[in-house]
């Protein structure tokens, strides 16, 4: 009898789905989102054909050719106004809790995430992996697992768009900004760029392919996978750039106190900063202080260090970022390393 | 309002109204009556209207394929951002304002003048002059990075001359700048005897509200232009991460004016609709306080929500909730008017003249434009369709849907004042209905377009959207018909059209009582005010047969 009903269910909603002309439905957060906007609807509908039936009403009813003269003035007590309003609000701000709610969780992804690096550029999306693999074009997600992007651009500002997920975000020069998803099951999707960058605007496009975890491993551990020319993975590539740019000079990575902060366990933690607020140094924040150093600098340290500004290339900022992030210390680590 | 010494005015002779007193072409170039000056910004922003409205239907013709196949990739860059730019600064801006505020403001005070008639002037010829940069930036190559400019694409990256177009943009701010102060003082000084505020027409309430956004945000935006135009310019790199700056901060700058820009624009065209409503259903406007002081709550709200067009951009989490709560407030005031609009009609005594047709529709396009805003509000959603089609949609049911169903309403409503004579009621009736048909034809698909996803400022798109874009270019093919109707009416009329009496449909305001057009300093006796704003209790207007 349940299974019955729920079938029913499961069939009304795919027709209700094709009445409102809802994209497929790719990711957790699509089914959230595809939720609220239907509520939406049903609500803004009904309001709306309450005032075009009032209007029209009123219109029939009170036409000049059947009130010609007079009209009376009309004053409404101001509670009932107050109390119009006040209910209109409340409905507003019933929604505004939902949609809150949501953009929380995207904005935090849950432990344990995959973490992809996207680089975006005039006109193509480059995806890379912890583990050093690396993509152009395709983005390789296993289902049923959140997959975090971090995303930057080498250039302008682009935003990642990937409809049947119903995510969207900038990626900024300079900055890397963080969104997550978790696909519902195998299958491709469009990636699309929402922000204007250019005459290759409207191609620049790429996709994502969900794979089952079993194929997903598959194509990591070899198959169609293209690996970085070196083969290292991000955090060896990371200790590299480190070295190469002298990084090692003022910083450590054992923790040994030295001209600015370790980076031992630095990841995750919150830090104190010289003009006394405290921040969590997650991948923003190294970023920035990579970029502009000055601007946040930890207490207890002088402000010595030169901006890296145009000298690290967006790969290089990642594998730094994946080269502290290694050093986490056991009890602030998230979850399992991917 | 009623005036006590006559509420019609005196035959006179003709040559004496404001239109022929003086007819040298410089008494046309360089006056200081404000209703000429009006006259003057209602020509120029209605050519305006044209030219966006071609380049508009351009980019319609490309999109009924998926391939660019009709101009170029950077030419439609071109396209969508002179759209932009002369839909907004150099028409949506300045017409109800500088157009109907001009002519009707000092009017409905009782005034004989605007306060500053000869730095009115000045404002119409520094809108000229802005927007002959803007075009000759057009012609000098235009810009291509949409009517927002967002760096480091316009910096440092457009193919474009993006920096003429700037200048122009910030020389077109110091025009309106102007006309608001005008605005603010004449309110506050020129009121004729007996008109407290809360006696004062509620469209005047609506451009007193847009004249203190129109002071205190343009400056705002002025300071932004300059910035990237040094940045464009000289490389100084404000704005430009590969040299320091921070293109984040330009999106916050620049939308703390456009934000509010929003609510220049239909601001005075919700002050229209209320004369519109009140006139045609006989009644006074229903909670007259309530409409008035939303004018300014949203005049102040307004400024509080910036950051809503920044929640994919990586602002803080926590702004993003901030910005998303007061967007619903600023929900409130919109739909307190339009629930207090409907509310009017009931027990009124309703004619559907044209320009009520107007109204109705502006309600009716309004209320959809407004409630996909909460769409666009909920963080959640906004995510999703943020840069699609569903806020091209959303943005056009506002401001084609509202402010240019207000501005048609209200050139057909004053039409007769403005002009001594009657526009043909019939031609008129269908014009409205063939637009109110080809706006929502051309605007709704695009509301689905965008929950599919298709993203905005695109030239060539997934061929899935296609059977959607082609409905689209129908209805913009049906609107260009219906707007090229009251063009051919109401220069028709210029010479046919029916002599029209002071005041043809029974209305209350002081600018019925004057003759139709009105002479130069507007009142022949200066009226006296005795009764609040709408007040149809003591005052029938005569009537006249229209159709």
């Amino acid at each position: 009898m349940s299974g019955v009903s729920s079938d029913l269910l499961a069939a009304l909603g795919r027709a209700a789905r094709r009445l409102l002309f809802l994209p497929p439905q790719g990711s957790t957060s699509a089914v959230a989102i595809d939720r609220l906007h239907v509520l939406e609807i049903s609500v803004m509908t009904t309001l709306a054909l309450a005032i075009a039936i009032a209007t029209v009403a009123f219109v029939w009813r009170f036409h000049r050719s059947r009130r010609p003269g007079r009209t009376p003035r009309i004053v409404a007590p101001r509670w009932l106004e107050i109390v119009v309003y006040g209910g209109i609000l409340s409905f507003f701000l019933a929604i505004w809790w939902i949609g809150v709610r949501q953009y929380l969780r995207f904005g935090e992804a849950p432990a344990g995430a995959l973490e992809v690096y996207v680089t975006a550029k005039q006109w193509m999306w480059k995806f890379g992996y912890p583990d050093g693999l690396t993509s152009a074009g395709v983005l390789y997600v296993p289902a049923g697992r959140p997959v975090k992007l971090l995303l930057t651009s080498r250039d302008v500002i682009h935003s990642f768009y990937v409809p049947d997920f119903r995510i969207k975000r900038d990626a900024l020069p300079g900055r890397y900004t963080g969104i997550w998803f978790e696909a519902l099951g195998p299958g491709r999707h469009d990636v699309l760029c929402a922000e204007m960058c250019g005459t290759g605007h409207s191609r620049m496009r790429a996709e994502v392919r969900v794979l089952t975890p079993r194929d997903f491993e598959a194509w990591r551990t070899g198959g169609a996978a293209s690996r970085d020319a070196s083969r290292a993975t991000m955090v060896e590539r990371g200790r590299a750039t480190a070295i190469r740019h002298g990084c090692l000079q003022c910083h450590t990575l054992d923790g040994t106190p030295a001209t600015g902060p370790t980076w031992q366990g630095l990841f995750g933690r919150p830090v104190e900063l010289a003009d006394g607020r405290t921040l969590r140094a997650d991948e923003a924040y190294l970023t920035r202080s990579m970029m502009d150093p000055a601007a946040e600098v930890v207490h207890g340290f002088a402000p010595i260090m030169p901006s890296y500004r145009g000298q690290l290339a967006p790969s290089e900022t990642a594998a730094l970022v994946e080269l502290i992030k290694s050093l986490r210390e056991r009890s602030n680590l998230g979850g399992e390393r991917p | 309002m009623s005036a006590t010494p006559k509420s019609v005015a005196p035959a006179r002779p003709e040559a004496t109204d404001y239109l022929t007193v003086e007819t040298s072409i410089r008494s046309w170039l360089l006056p200081t009556d404000h209703k000429r000056i009006g006259l003057l910004f209602l020509c120029a922003t209605t050519a305006m209207l044209v030219l966006g409205g071609l380049l508009a239907m351009t980019m319609r013709l490309e999109l009924l394929t998926p391939e660019s196949d009709l101009v170029d990739p950077l030419t439609y860059d071109r396209l969508f951002t002179l759209h932009g730019v002369i839909m907004v600064w150099l028409f949506m801006i300045p017409a109800i304002p500088s157009g109907f505020g001009n002519f009707f403001v000092p009017l409905m005070l009782g005034a004989r003048e605007i306060a500053f008639p000869r730095l009115n002037l000045a404002s119409f010829w520094i809108y000229v002059l802005g927007g002959a940069i803007v075009l000759g930036g057009l012609v000098a190559g235009g810009a291509d990075t949409g009517w927002t400019f967002y760096p480091p694409y316009s910096t440092s990256s457009s193919p474009t001359a993006v920096v003429p177009i700037l200048i122009g943009v910030f020389v077109l701010g110091i025009s309106s700048t102007i006309t608001g102060l005008n605005f603010i003082v004449t309110v506050h000084a020129l009121r004729v005897r007996g008109l407290t505020w809360l006696r004062m027409p509620l469209f005047v309430w609506s451009i007193y509200a847009t004249s203190i956004i129109l002071v205190l945000a343009t400056p705002v935006l002025a300071m932004a232009l300059a910035l990237i135009a040094i940045d464009a310019a000289f490389g100084f790199g404000i704005f430009d991460p590969a040299l320091g700056g921070d293109p984040i901060l330009y999106q916050h700058l620049f939308w703390f004016y456009s934000h509010p820009a929003v609510y220049i624009m239909v601001l005075p065209a919700m002050g229209v609709i209320s004369e519109l409503i009140s006139t045609y259903s006989r009644k006074p406007v229903f909670g007259y306080h309530f409409v008035a002081f939303s004018s300014l709550a949203i005049a102040v709200l307004g400024f509080l929500v910036w950051g809503h067009h920044l929640f994919v951009s990586g602002q803080s989490l926590y702004a993003g909730l901030v910005f998303s709560f007061l967007s619903y407030f600023v929900a409130i005031p919109s739909a307190i008017k339009v629930f207090n609009w409907t509310a009017t009609l009931y027990k009124g005594s309703i004619t559907y003249h044209t320009p009520m047709l107007y109204a109705f529709g502006f309600i009716g396009l309004f209320t959809i434009g407004g409630l996909t805003g909460l769409f666009l509000a909920a963080l959640g959603i906004d995510v999703h369709v943020t840069d699609t089609y569903f806020v091209v949609a959303h943005f056009h049911y506002i401001m084609v849907g509202g402010t240019i169903m207000a501005y048609l309403g209200g050139m057909h409503y004053w039409w007769p004042k403005m002009t001594g004579r009657m526009y043909p009621e019939g031609w008129a009736r269908l014009s409205a209905l063939v637009i109110f048909l080809g706006f929502n034809l051309t605007f709704f698909p695009q509301f689905i377009l965008g929950y599919l996803g298709m993203p905005r400022r695109y030239h060539a798109y997934p061929e899935e959207f296609q059977v959607l874009n082609v409905l689209s270019t129908a209805g913009a093919s049906v609107l260009a018909a219906g707007y090229l109707m009251p063009m051919i009416y109401f220069i028709w009329s210029l010479r046919y059209g029916k002599i029209a009496p002071a005041n043809p449909w029974g209305a209350t305001g002081l600018e019925w009582k004057t003759a139709s057009p009105p002479p130069l300093h507007n009142f022949d006796e200066t009226p006296v005010v005795t009764h609040e704003a709408y007040d149809y209790t003591t005052v029938m207007g005569e009537e006249i047969e229209v159709g």
